[in-house]
């Protein structure tokens, strides 16, 4: 089996006004990777041409140690997908979209079906359109679980959610990694989620990797430097990643958190940055 | 055995996880040959990530606390008492080195110091 649920190498893509620029990565399988990224950054874009909704235009893809143009439906049988906004035909009850979608999957389990539809507390007689943003992730969820899939794409899948079902949709994502060959690519611009399970985090901005290391990595390795305004000069900007200046001093983003202490000692207040600060930050210059 | 995470803590979560299992082996309350839970059922019980239960296991494993067996899980080691008494002893000597400083800083000289530790040691009896 390949030790890759996915792969990604040198992939770009263009849109007007927007591009991916040599974006790669790869996710070992049995893992959870968070994507993270302002709007705007390529997220959905990039998932997009993993699934292989739009035509990319140079690069590779491999799902599961497959190419993802050769074995198109190969692979989509072993995904589960959950899109930001599920779209079904909105007069049709959950049972019955359930019923349309089951026979693609060879692998449909419909015990897990029923035991996900109790735990996320869904109506099946309900019609999807009468269904809130929120409600509809989750409908949309408990079908991406219930066909063995092995690698699970989520695209920014708890922003419609309150904090108790964001919580629950962790604990279920823990939950599926119990069995290590699954793996978990989840894009969100609410940090907190990832910063506790997510395994890999891999930061894109402005259509480009920014970084894609081990979250334990990054959170430790990034410093937050808050002084004031008087100490922002060309030799001390040498030592940030990004700044950004406020009426009663500057918060700057630095890898090098030692020397940083070592130059301004006293001066400043050094922070551990947050997964938050470095999407806010990073490449920031004022 | 019993984990308890701090988000406010200074300490990484996976040192967090170390110190707390060998506190548990040192102090008894886990011995020799119960299992711990797996990396990956450690991670969903704590909410945290697969790679930092296993950076800890990884820790405790080179520190000689705990053994895994390939396809069974990780188990408590077999402690050297010996090895235990020694790192117990070491325990109470930072402890002692601790009080010694605490105590230079009041100008405590070693005469007082043995006395107030006699004393203690009285009452302990």
């Amino acid at each position: 089996m390949d030790s890759l649920a996915l792969e990604i190498d040198r992939v770009c893509k263009s849109y007007e006004g927007f591009s991916l620029k040599d974006v790669s990565f790869s996710l070992p399988r049995g893992y959870i990777m968070g994507l993270i990224g302002p709007n705007g950054a390529g997220k959905t874009t990039l998932i997009k041409l993993i699934l292989n909704m739009v035509h990319r235009e140079g690069g590779s893809i491999r799902v599961l140690g497959l190419d993802n143009l050769d074995h198109d439906a190969r692979i989509k049988s072993r995904i589960g997908f959950v899109p930001d906004e599920p779209r079904y035909h909105e007069d049709i009850t959950l049972e019955n979209l359930k019923a349309a979608t089951a026979p693609f999957y060879p692998g449909w389990d419909e015990t897990r079906f029923r035991a996900l539809v109790a735990e996320f507390e869904l109506t099946l007689s309900k019609k999807f359109k009468t269904l809130s943003h929120g409600t509809k992730t989750r409908f949309s969820l408990a079908l991406a679980l219930s066909h063995g899939a092995e690698l699970i794409i989520l695209d920014e899948p708890t922003s419609g959610l309150d904090p108790v079902f964001r919580r629950k949709l962790l604990d279920v994502l823990s939950g599926v990694l119990q069995d290590e060959r699954i793996s978990v690519l989840f894009s969100t611009h609410i940090t907190s989620d990832l910063e506790r399970t997510a395994d890999f985090v891999t930061f894109l901005q402005d259509g480009q990797v920014m970084f894609s290391r081990p979250k334990d990595e990054v959170v430790g390795s990034w410093g937050v430097v808050k002084g004031g305004r008087e100490l922002l000069d060309e030799e001390s900007r040498a030592f940030f990643e990004g700044v950004r200046v406020r009426a009663l001093g500057f918060e700057a983003l630095t890898s090098k958190i030692e020397p940083a202490r070592q130059m301004f000692g006293d001066r400043v207040v050094i922070d551990q940055a947050s997964l938050d600060d470095i999407m806010v930050l990073m490449g920031r210059r004022e | 055995m019993r984990i308890l995470i701090s988000n406010a803590s200074p300490d990484p979560i996976y040192e967090q996880i170390v110190q707390q299992i060998r506190a548990q082996i040192l102090s008894g309350d886990l011995s020799e040959g119960d299992p711990l839970p797996s990396i990956r059922k450690l991670a969903k019980d704590l909410l945290i990530s697969v790679i930092t239960t296993k950076r800890a296991y990884e820790e405790l494993e080179r520190e000689g606390f705990i053994n895994t067996v390939g396809g069974k899980g990780s188990f408590v080691a077999a402690q050297n008492p010996e090895f235990l008494r020694e790192k117990r002893m070491k325990a109470v000597e930072e402890k002692l080195a601790d009080a010694v400083d605490q105590a230079q800083l009041l100008g405590v000289g070693p005469d007082q110091l043995i006395e107030m530790l006699r004393l203690l040691c009285a009452e302990g009896e």
